[in-house]
């Protein structure tokens, strides 16, 4: 009880919520593995174990008709914008009542009804439309955020750039949530950017930006609340940097024999957010077990339900070309 | 009634004004078409009309003005965004085919994104390699896009408004060697569906399928033609993407002959799509091979005397008339 005392801002009732959430995300990422490995799911994957705070953080922090674009790496973001695991799961299987309805995977996950715009396979792809969007919001006269997710990586490529310079320029109402995982796929950051501290890239274009520890979902709800107000109120667009840990590869069945196998094990130890949180929390062994029990049967269910979902019709693939 | 006249210059301003005038949701934006009034004129005094917000001026960044349109788009304005030279559409590539052409069928219908990028292109006056190239055969090839290419004033008006109001992202190309081009044209704008080809002159020898400048190369060439005893009739697609293939086949069915001309490269251009889907549909009414008239394989040279070389002609599209009916020994 005295450390509900001692914190300020996000109850301790929240903050459960966030565990409960961020559960359910790793369960949901530690079964996609499991039926991929099992030769259930078409194509390639990537999870986002390890990153669930700033999922979640960023998340709960949005407001109702505020929008997000995703990355490759988006069922984090899927899950935590309120995307049901079974919509997403059955997307993964292909099917009808997947939230694309089949027609987009892993890397297009949309659930426009829910503001989620899209993940996108397209290292940067989705930011430009995010300026849009904003702009959309601020043409309106509408008290929207539109905010973009995307790892370091996509720090280098031009419509990172173009996007921030363009946001700033015209103050739209969008936050840039930088995920630093400090890997491009293999490429550790220090191979690709010749700086340590991004948020120089939003200096450079004059964007004011915020910095938090992605692994502690208090903070990141916190200072993402804090920048989502900046650009509701019409004070322009953030750069909000999540220092953040990819705890697996890049995708499903990578070795990455490109690190430290150590460091790593290091970083699952110390950099766990779910972890982190669990202490934080004081959560009790049984607390614990019934959440996980309570998530795994949200997993278990949704993989339940994609296998009896519905295979498109082969020539459903000729619809929705064209509007 | 009277009639006005509009250049194609004009034209396309008006649909862009009108279009703003009874919509909101529509603005435009792109590389100098504030104050300026578009490198080629086109939205001059259209900053005075709608201010600043809604005649947007942009940094040099062809990837977040498309990609920023394909946002408002997703929104459920109607942005129509510039980019300054169909060159530079290489830039934007990635956001119109990787994100606008496919936002709709990723999402699985979620989505609409009703975009126009509005661009030029045109040699004849050593603009260089990288300033007139004709890149609207790339597009057609993308499914998800529309792409529109319209000849005449009237036409350019009636197919921009139509395009403005698609709810697909459309890539209309201007041609800059006829923004000066006059015409009369109705008071009111009449809409042009988008996917409708349209018939310049009857014939009865020869079908040439052309398109941009080489629409009028082909009617010069065609009155030439006439001189010699060809009668030649001249389809305009006006749409490249959806291509309106039950017109032009109808046309070659009743010739027996047909060309396609267009001032970009003949290899893989949109002739060759033409020149596939009439071999294919009218193939027992053929009497000579399909004739391609287009630039020839190279980048566009600067010295005049070579660009004139490079690019096709009127006397290009006759001599390709020509050779259609010499098969019959006809002159």
């Amino acid at each position: 009880m005295a450390k509900v005392e001692q914190r300020r801002g996000v109850s301790d009732e929240t903050l459960r919520e966030f565990f409960r959430e961020m559960l359910l995300i790793r369960r949901f990422e530690e079964k996609v593995e499991e039926r991929f490995r099992a030769g259930e799911l078409p194509g390639f994957l990537h999870v986002a174990i390890g990153q669930e705070a700033v999922a979640v953080g960023v998340c709960r922090a949005l407001a109702d008709g505020d929008v997000i674009a995703s990355t490759h790496r988006a069922h984090g973001h899927t899950l935590a914008k309120g995307t049901h695991p079974n919509e997403l799961m059955a997307e993964l299987y292909g099917k009808v009542e997947g939230c694309s309805h089949g027609y987009g995977g892993s890397m297009h996950l949309y659930d426009v009804e829910r503001g989620n715009l899209g993940a996108n396979a397209v290292v940067g792809g989705g930011l430009p439309a995010i300026v849009g969007a904003a702009l959309a919001f601020k043409f309106r006269g509408e008290p929207r955020v539109a905010v973009a997710f995307f790892g370091d990586g996509a720090t280098n490529i031009g419509t990172f750039h173009e996007s921030l310079n363009l946001a700033q320029l015209w103050q739209v109402p969008a936050v840039f949530v930088c995920e630093d995982n400090h890997w491009a796929e293999s490429t550790p950051e220090s191979q690709h950017s010749p700086i340590r501290d991004l948020t120089k890239r939003a200096e450079a274009f004059g964007m004011k930006s915020m910095k938090v520890d992605g692994q502690d979902v208090e903070e990141v709800n916190k200072v993402a609340a804090r920048a989502l107000k900046h650009a509701r109120d019409g004070k322009g667009p953030i750069f909000l940097l999540c220092e953040t840990e990819r705890l697996v590869g890049h995708y499903i069945g990578d070795p990455q024999v490109y690190r430290d196998k150590d460091e790593l094990h290091r970083l699952e130890e110390t950099a766990d957010p779910l972890e982190l949180l669990r202490e934080k929390l004081g959560l009790s062994d049984t607390e614990y077990e019934t959440l996980d029990r309570e998530v795994q049967e949200l997993v278990d269910a949704s993989v339940e339900f994609a296998k009896n979902g519905t295979d498109p019709n082969p020539e459903d693939a000729l619809k929705n070309v064209y509007a | 009634m009277s009639m006005p006249e509009l250049s194609y210059r004009e034209a396309v301003r008006d649909a862009l004004s009108q279009a703003m005038r009874q919509d909101e949701d529509v603005f435009i934006m792109g590389e100098d078409i504030a104050e300026m009034g578009g490198s080629m004129g086109v939205t001059q005094g259209m900053l005075d009309e709608f201010g600043p917000e809604r005649v947007r001026n942009t940094p040099i960044s062809e990837m977040a003005i498309v990609g920023s349109g394909i946002g408002a788009a997703m929104q459920g304005m109607r942005p129509v965004v510039e980019v300054m030279y169909e060159d530079f559409l290489t830039i934007s590539m990635e956001q119109i085919v990787n994100q606008a052409a496919k936002h709709r069928y990723m999402s699985g219908g979620q989505l609409k994104v009703p975009l126009t990028i509005r661009t030029q292109g045109g040699a004849g006056w050593s603009p260089g390699a990288q300033h007139a190239q004709q890149v609207e055969a790339w597009f057609v090839g993308v499914p998800g896009l529309k792409v529109v290419f319209a000849s005449t004033p009237g036409d350019v008006r009636g197919l921009l408004w139509s395009a403005i109001y698609d709810d697909n992202p459309v890539v209309f190309f201007e041609h800059r060697t006829l923004y000066g081009l006059k015409e009369e044209v109705a008071e009111e704008i009449e809409p042009i569906p988008i996917g409708q080809a349209r018939v310049h002159r009857q014939g009865e020898d020869v079908t040439v399928v052309a398109t941009g400048r080489l629409v009028h190369e082909s009617l010069a060439a065609a009155e030439e033609a006439e001189q010699q005893g060809v009668s030649v009739e001249v389809v305009d697609p006006r749409t490249l993407q959806p291509l309106d293939e039950e017109a032009i086949v109808a046309s070659v069915k009743k010739t027996n002959r047909c060309v396609v001309a267009h001032e970009a490269v003949t290899r893989m251009g949109f002739g060759a799509e033409v020149a596939a889907v009439v071999q294919h549909q009218a193939f027992d009414w053929l009497d000579a091979p399909v004739e391609r008239v287009g630039a020839k394989f190279t980048p566009l040279p600067f010295a005049p005397v070579m660009e004139e070389y490079v690019i096709p002609h009127a006397k290009d599209v006759l001599a390709a008339i020509q050779k259609t009916v010499q098969r019959d020994g006809a002159s």
